[in-house]
């Protein structure tokens, strides 16, 4: 574990969305932190523009642009933290083209910034275990050691192996930066909204027929604690970020008391392709689950996040379900009791 | 079992007096446990509710324990007590506890040979253990299999997950024969063979288990494979397409697999200790790999003997 070098000056990207709010308004509260910038191409608006208020310096600028780099440079940004990656399309604002653009061109853009930046010193990445790809003849736990084999059919994914790639080049090229890379679970807990999350909350899901995926989440709330802590102290390197343990698909489908239907592969790869709410990454996810190793994390970082199925626990706590657990179990006891009362009858 | 057998077991304080009486005293409701027929149901009931809800373990294999007991271990008995009657020999030699890994010949056209030896170590064993068998990613592949497999303890065949595996402590099963040693034709039957680049052998060395060799005899004539019909298994994206006797020619009935009388030994753990700061030297690896096959060729040609010695008397 390293000691603790606060930067002076942190410049924070996606500060518009949930997370980036979140990650700044934290940072920005730590006195140790002299100014936090927060970079989105929109202004931020409802819980965001809260979280963010006086603490946080708002700079409204296009990282698909050269924008960011004099916002780097006039401020003598010492960390930056690019968490302006897009997970999913958003049919609203461009969709997957839109998304694509922001996800590779803009670290493509933030990255030449940061090569340019003499006072910088460390820059903290948002990734994804997307990053390992999918295949048939991946090993059940990813280390971060593990190579992907094939290019999976996921936008997000294919998104998530350019930007790690571009890094590869930068680490190469400035190796007086430290480079954080970290590679997130799907985000969950109460508060996380995300395309899994609101997979989970409709009543009805769509699962793929034949396949029961492993997944593993990590709870937002342990997600910002390993950012901050990537921020004030050093850890250089690629770490993966989830809660241990594993949930089946089917078991969280039951957990959250929903109906999972399942669906041929053929007709959800349709579905997904026509850019409905069911993605292709989904669909990967689905077909082949993902469970990482988190040694490394909980070594270095001395932080050991809420395993997956009490992190799925806590997001449970928000909604409510179709099937709930007590209902079922109300239904065993009657089945149970009118079984014993007619056997009594029967002797 | 009647009410009347099992309530001794489990003495109700406050019925005590009526024992026997059944005519004077109906079983109260208030004391439904002490009846094995109520249990059964309130047990079933249960798992029932367990599954419906969710609340299960799985580790991160995707093994899932409970429905390994409860259902997939079940369905697997009657083949293995009644229709292979499998006996088994050296089971001692499987450590009570901490990691070994275990090498098996590999035969029969359809891996049943890997589901019979994992509920051998099971119901064998004293401390039940469970085997975590290695695949091929042909299983994994293959919608419903995989799940199913997965759920059973198995994983693909790796070095990472055997090294995983190996490293918690658990038993992992593994055919260094593959494709060429299950889809071989009757002919060629009991003739191990090539072990492969011995990945197994490094995935023990680097996690210093004991290498237990095992001969599984009976497997190779429950689908005798006649032919392999090539054009077809490359249409399918299959290793063969077998032909038997029975298959294609009778359908779904060419499935039931012949009911031939099995043995597994399970031969004497081979210590990796000695050589494990050797596991990057292919000769050690190599020479490890073919004593490993030796042990189990040989194995195989006893077991052979004492079979059809017993089949004659």
């Amino acid at each position: 574990m390293s000691g603790a070098h606060p930067p002076r000056v942190v410049l924070v990207t996606g500060v518009s969305r949930y997370l980036g709010a979140q990650v700044a308004a934290r940072l920005a509260a730590d006195s140790r932190i002299e100014r936090v910038i927060g970079l989105d191409d929109r202004e931020p608006t409802g819980e965001q523009a809260t979280i963010l208020a006086d603490s946080v310096e708002f700079v409204r600028a296009d990282i698909r642009t050269a924008q960011p780099a004099a916002v780097i440079a006039d401020n003598r940004v010492q960390t930056v933290v690019h968490l302006a990656i897009a997970s999913a399309a958003d049919p609203n604002a461009g969709g997957r083209a839109a998304m694509k653009e922001q996800n590779v061109i803009g670290t493509m853009q933030l990255l030449a910034a940061c090569q340019q930046a003499p006072e910088l010193r460390k820059v903290v990445f948002r990734s994804s275990t997307a990053a390992y790809g999918v295949s048939f003849r991946d090993p059940a736990v990813f280390t971060e050691d593990t190579e992907p084999r094939d290019t999976p059919r996921g936008g997000f994914a294919r998104d998530v192996l350019d930007i790690e790639g571009y890094l590869r080049g930068f680490r190469r090229r400035r190796s007086d930066v430290a480079v954080t890379v970290l590679r997130f679970a799907p985000l969950i807990g109460r508060r996380a909204n995300t395309s899994l999350t609101r997979y989970f909350s409709r009543a009805v899901v769509p699962t793929v027929l034949g396949r029961d995926p492993r997944l593993q989440f990590v709870h937002v709330d342990d997600a910002l604690e390993i950012l901050h802590r990537a921020v004030t102290e050093d850890h250089p390197g690629t770490f993966n970020v989830a809660g241990a343990g594993v949930i089946m698909l089917s078991q969280a489908v039951r957990r959250a008391g929903r109906i999972g239907v399942p669906i041929p592969e053929p007709a959800l790869s349709a579905i997904g392709r026509g850019g409905a709410n069911f993605s292709l990454d989904q669909l990967d996810l689905f077909v082949h689950g993902r469970v990482v190793d988190t040694g490394r994390l909980i070594r270095e970082f001395g932080v050991i996040p809420r395993p997956t199925p009490v992190a799925f626990e806590d997001f449970l706590r928000g909604i409510s379900g179709v099937l709930p657990r007590e209902a079922i179990g109300a239904v065993e006891q009657r089945i149970l009791a009118g079984l014993r009362r007619s056997r009594a009858a029967v002797r | 079992m009647s009410d009347f057998e099992s309530r001794p077991h489990f003495p109700a304080p406050g019925n005590a007096p009526f024992r026997g009486l059944r005519q004077v005293a109906p079983p109260p409701p208030e004391h439904p446990e002490s009846d094995l027929w109520d249990r059964r149901v309130a047990n079933a009931l249960a798992f029932l509710r367990r599954r419906l809800t969710g609340e299960y373990e799985v580790d991160e294999f995707g093994f899932d324990r409970e429905l390994t007991d409860t259902v997939l271990h079940p369905l697997l008995r009657p083949l293995y007590r009644d229709w292979f009657r499998v006996s088994v020999r050296g089971v001692e030699n499987i450590p009570d506890k901490g990691a070994a890994l275990i090498v098996a010949n590999h035969s029969g056209t359809v891996a049943l040979d890997a589901l019979m030896l994992a509920l051998a170590v099971h119901d064998e064993h004293p401390e039940k253990r469970y085997l975590r068998l290695l695949g091929a990613d042909l299983v994994f592949r293959i919608p419903f299999v995989s799940e199913l497999a997965r759920k059973h303890g198995s994983t693909l065949a790796c070095n990472p997950d055997a090294e995983r595996l190996l490293r918690a402590g658990e038993l992992v099963g593994v055919f260094p024969e593959g494709f060429k040693g299950i889809g071989k034709l009757y002919r060629d039957r009991y003739k191990l063979q090539r072990f492969g680049r011995g990945g197994f052998v490094s995935a023990a060395l680097h996690t210093r288990v004991p290498i237990i060799p095992v001969s599984i005899v009976g497997a190779e004539e429950t689908y005798p494979m006649l032919g392999n019909f090539k054009p077809l298994a490359r249409l399918l994206g299959t290793p063969y397409f077998p032909i038997t006797p029975t298959f294609p020619w009778l359908g779904p009935l060419g499935l039931v697999p012949l009911p031939s009388k099995w043995c597994i030994e399970f031969g004497k753990p081979v210590p990796t200790e000695p050589v494990a700061d050797m596991a990057d030297d292919p000769l050690v690896i190599f020479n490890l790999a073919d004593q490993v096959r030796e042990t189990i060729q040989q194995t195989l040609h006893q077991l052979l003997d004492v079979r059809d010695a017993e089949a004659a008397s």
